[in-house]
């Protein structure tokens, strides 16, 4: 165990925001999802009690008759934005005085970094070039990322959950974000910084960083494993893979979609051009850990090659 | 004295109230008592302890403050930097488990980046020959010089941060659902936008961290399908190194100076001015939204209505 090596990743001044991040996301996370526990538990109760759903005042946050719904912005609002702001001013000045940014020697385009690392919030899609091609990890993935946030609110059709913490009210939506966010974003983020050394390589934390490491694998295509040699069916043969693949992860995707009574009357409300949207962002979205899995367990570099472009 | 002086005392026939034995005088035809003296001195001295009852306090803040809820209000609807707040919020809204105020932590970390940022180009050249230097004479010579390029770096990852986070919480709350749909994609783009202004901040320093950050960044731009001269379809479209969206980005096919100027520019000019617009449309939206979405009252599944097309 090399301790000093985790020490010099972990104490670079550019990583302390990963090294946070190890601690804030966990702790939001398990912040939001208590408030919910306590708002699923309220729900139940009034789900099984139509009388008191009547009267009740539906929040978890104590209420009486004759309290006020609505407080003076000024100053009840102000004072926390004015305590957020010296909060924030106060850990920004101690981290400023404390730790400085980091500059390197000037750039020399003929001394290459290794590793050659982007920066932390782009760890992700860098890793992501260890399993795709370029111009499906930095371009294709980007943009399918962007585009799938910004039609959420436009394919989820759950009314419940608007303006509260819940889990048991929108379980499928809450998952696939945190498998989205946390489990692929964050973690790829995580891997990029702490696991990936010289050469891309992966060292597991503890490892030396060794410069002159070497790593014995030959990675094969699909097609080769299967015995297919000759162009036309190579492509033909990696397209019904993919194909192959989409398939089943729709499919796959449905089930858990239509999976209890609640999600099935959900389905119900969505159009078909939603349904659609949210299917073929699902499938690009599940294509990434399949293809890592592809790739650290059975060394497969591509599954689809055509002399334009390997998947 | 006055009487030795010949005009003083014309002056005096032709002002029958001039002294006449109390202490006053009269200078230009203005009666001088020491007693009118002072308590003109103590009207404004009383002024002074009480600074809001001023004609100057009361044109700069407009409205009385006071603990009226008029006043609080008028507080509020009345002062420019104030106003986008409502009047009034939701009781529950106030505490911090609910929002985690990571929205307007963003939004706080956005001016600090602006002021550092801004004093930050006082010193600083986007060309090769000076850029490394201006940031070595930042380090060692101007006054703390080392703490505003500190500052301006670290505000600049919690901000990725907080953003992130904000978004996490604006997801697990439902808060973008109707009518809210809209400001969310405007937040999208608003964390788009944050990475980029990060990104493009990072070659600034012109060393081999930001030199090869960029490079690894941009290279990705060579593969872009139909526009890359490496994408799928690029070559057959007629791209190359000297044509193709890469060669955009950094006016050039490699990182050198026309890129340091591009990323300069789109770093202090063009993407804060994109932000400064999308976060406009964004507060503005939460306001016209109904304001902060919650802690709402919560809906039961039977509660449902059917949907409408």
């Amino acid at each position: 165990m090399d301790w000093h090596q985790l020490w010099t990743i972990v104490s670079l001044p550019d990583n302390i925001p990963i090294v946070g991040m190890l601690f804030i996301i966990p702790f939001f996370t398990w912040y939001a999802l208590r408030q919910a526990r306590a708002n699923d538990r309220l729900a139940e109760r009034l789900e099984n009690d139509p009388d008191l759903a009547k009267t009740h005042h539906r929040k978890v946050q104590p209420f009486q008759k004759g309290w006020v719904r609505e407080v003076a912005v000024w100053p009840y609002l102000l004072r926390m934005e004015f305590l957020a702001a010296i909060i924030v001013t106060i850990i920004l000045m101690v981290w400023s005085i404390t730790l400085d940014a980091p500059l390197e020697e000037p750039a020399n385009p003929s001394l290459t970094m290794n590793p050659s690392k982007a920066p932390w919030y782009f760890l992700g899609l860098q890793e992501m070039l260890v399993y795709f091609d370029p111009w499906i990890a930095g371009v294709v993935m980007p943009t399918m990322i962007i585009i799938g946030l910004i039609v959420i609110p436009y394919i989820d059709e759950n009314p419940l959950g608007n303006g509260y913490y819940t889990y048991k009210q929108r379980r499928f939506a809450i998952w696939t974000f945190i498998f989205g966010f946390i489990i692929l974003w964050c973690s790829m983020i995580v891997i990029g910084t702490l696991i990936r050394g010289p050469g891309w390589m992966w060292f597991w934390p503890g490892m030396t960083w060794d410069h002159n490491r070497l790593i014995f694998e030959i990675n094969r295509d699909l097609h080769e494993i299967v015995g297919i040699t000759s162009q036309p069916w190579i492509g033909i043969f990696g397209g019904l893979v993919v194909g192959g693949f989409a398939v089943a992860a729709g499919y796959a995707c449905h089930r858990i979609i239509a999976a209890t009574e609640f999600s099935r009357k959900i389905l119900n409300r969505m159009s078909l051009l939603q349904y659609a949207i949210m299917q073929a962002l699902l499938i690009v979205m599940l294509a990434l850990p399949v293809k890592m899995a592809a790739r650290l367990l059975f060394r497969i570099k591509y599954v689809w090659v055509t002399p334009w472009f390997n998947v | 004295m006055a009487e030795n002086n010949p005009t003083e005392v014309k002056d005096k026939s032709a002002a029958p109230a001039g002294n006449n034995g109390d202490g006053a005088r009269t200078l230009l035809g203005v009666t001088i008592d020491p007693d009118e003296i002072k308590k003109k001195a103590q009207i404004d001295l009383d002024a002074l302890k009480q600074p809001t009852k001023t004609e100057v306090y009361k044109s700069i803040f407009r409205v009385k403050h006071d603990q009226t809820a008029r006043s609080r209000t008028l507080g509020v609807l009345s002062n420019v930097f104030l106003h986008l707040h409502p009047a009034k919020v939701n009781r529950d809204a106030v505490r911090y488990n609910f929002t985690w105020g990571m929205g307007g932590i963003s939004f706080y970390l956005f001016w600090v980046l602006t002021w550092t940022g801004v004093l930050l180009m006082f010193y600083y050249h986007p060309t090769k020959v000076q850029a490394f230097r201006d940031i070595l004479y930042l380090e060692h010579d101007v006054p703390f010089g080392k703490l505003l390029r500190n500052m301006h770096r670290w505000a600049a990852h919690a901000m990725v941060l907080t953003v992130q986070l904000h978004m996490f919480r604006v997801f697990l709350t439902g808060s973008y659902k109707k009518p809210r749909q809209f400001n969310w994609s405007v937040g999208v783009i608003l964390l788009v936008l944050t990475l980029l202004l990060s990104f493009t901040g990072y070659l600034l320093p012109d060393d081999q961290l930001g030199f090869w950050a960029v490079t690894v960044g941009t290279n990705m731009a060579r593969a872009t399908p139909m526009l890359g001269h490496e994408g799928p379809f690029g070559p057959e479209l007629g791209m190359t190194p000297f044509n193709d969206v890469r060669f955009a980005l950094l006016g050039g096919s490699i990182v050198d100076a026309n890129a340091l100027l591009r990323a300069y520019i789109w770093h202090c000019i063009a993407i804060p001015g994109f932000a400064a617009i999308f976060m406009i449309v964004h507060f503005w939206r939460v306001r016209k939204d109904g304001g902060i979405s919650g802690p709402a009252p919560i809906m039961l599944e039977k509660e449902i209505k059917p949907v409408r097309r």
